[in-house]
């Protein structure tokens, strides 16, 4: 299992990323969560200045951007 | 450098469209193509290369290495650093409480959040395409000491009790990410990055260009002297309060500005309007009223505001 934490104030790219993620991780086939982190001070305690984030278990992966679908899905697919 | 443009210009205008040389529209269309092609391309190719730069400099590496500076050192890192550092009003709040809860003093914070907003290679291409590369490297530089003297004041001042809304003494460590990626995805970083940039300011740029083209073949030489010259002492303060709500437009201003200086607008006017345009933004106020007290909100505004109306006033002077 798989947690997917997408880390924002709720700005438009954050909903891009959190949809992009879904998408990504959907056709993976692999078993995942979703969550949204929206508190700014969990947000930078995890280390992240740049909205939206992406974290996989806990594992901050990209910060500031909506990365690319492949990107996504290497992503995804090689995080432990 | 731009000679090949020059000959693309004037096969599309003269050729293509068939305008008269030396006409009146036809300088102005003239004009108009030629720069647009040639921002575009200067946009693209900087915004390019300043991306693949920032994907080795995220910002948890940046504080990094702010945080092992000294304090005065901090200050000229720190507004170096913010050079290169994406500004973007949703993401002042984490980085601001990123650098405070990480131990970076409040006046280099300062400094990093004056240079990140007023130093963008978006304005600073527009400076070299449309003044060149003196007046972009001035810009350059009179920010990065406006930066560096505000957080250096700030820091002095001892404001850390106007600070509020979240608790700003509990300490994090620094988590660095982000800086190990492999090529491939640098590349389509900054690809993606460029795309969304030139997606967003694109329609500023070609109108800001139209109306300049316009001003550049329709308004008579030093037509505004009379009011904006070198001369008018109010012409910077007004030009730097106006320049304020302006910030998402920085794109389309630049070559607005950039025809009014040629019909008089004397050239310290001119800087201090952009630097009031990219660094003191209206978004920008309301956000960090989050994590600072309105007074604390006054004097960093007050401060940068000093810092750029006498900037206009030093190159006025200097230039004259």
């Amino acid at each position: 299992m798989k947690k997917i934490q997408i880390l924002g104030m709720g700005c438009a790219k954050c909903a891009k990323l959190y949809a992009a993620a879904e998408a990504a991780a959907k056709e993976l086939g692999t078993e995942y969560t979703m969550e949204k982190v929206e508190d700014i001070e969990k947000i930078t305690e995890m280390g992240v200045m740049m909205t939206p984030a992406l974290a996989i278990n806990g594992e901050v992966k990209f910060a500031g951007r909506v990365p690319s679908a492949e990107d996504l899905k290497k992503t995804i697919a090689e995080a432990k | 450098m731009f000679k090949p443009v020059q000959i693309l210009a004037d096969w599309i205008v003269y050729g293509v469209f068939g305008l008269g040389r030396n006409t009146l529209a036809g300088g102005a269309v003239n004009f108009f193509v030629f720069d647009t092609i040639k921002i575009f391309m200067l946009l693209a190719g900087i915004i390019f290369a300043v991306s693949i730069i920032r994907t080795f400099l995220p910002p948890s590496k940046i504080r990094e290495i702010i945080l092992k500076k000294s304090r005065f050192s901090g200050h000229l890192w720190a507004a170096g650093l913010g050079i290169i550092t994406p500004f973007c009003t949703c993401s002042a709040i984490p980085l601001f409480l990123g650098f405070i809860q990480t131990g970076i003093p409040l006046g280099v914070t300062f400094s990093f959040l004056v240079a990140s907003p007023m130093i963008n290679e978006v304005a600073l291409v527009m400076l070299f395409g449309m003044f060149g590369v003196k007046i972009a490297l001035l810009y350059a530089l009179s920010g990065f000491i406006i930066a560096v003297a505000s957080g250096l004041i700030i820091g002095k001042l001892n404001l850390e009790h106007l600070l509020e809304g979240f608790d700003l003494s509990k300490r994090i460590q620094n988590v660095a990410f982000g800086a190990e990626m492999p090529w491939p995805e640098r590349l389509s970083y900054a690809r993606e990055y460029t795309k969304d940039i030139l997606k967003t300011v694109w329609p500023y740029v070609l109108i800001g260009i139209g109306i300049g083209a316009w001003i550049h073949g329709y308004v008579p030489e030093n037509f505004l002297a009379r009011w904006a010259g070198a001369d008018k002492w109010y012409a910077v303060p007004l030009a730097t309060l106006v320049g304020i709500p302006l910030y998402s437009n920085a794109a389309g201003v630049i070559p607005l500005v950039s025809a009014l200086t040629e019909k008089g607008v004397a050239l310290g006017t001119t800087l201090a309007f952009m630097m009031a345009v990219t660094g003191l933004s209206l978004p920008e106020f309301l956000i960090l009223r989050r994590v600072m007290k309105m007074r604390l909100l006054f004097i960093f505004f007050g401060i940068v505001g000093v810092g750029i109306v006498f900037t206009g006033f030093l190159f006025n002077y200097v230039m004259k």
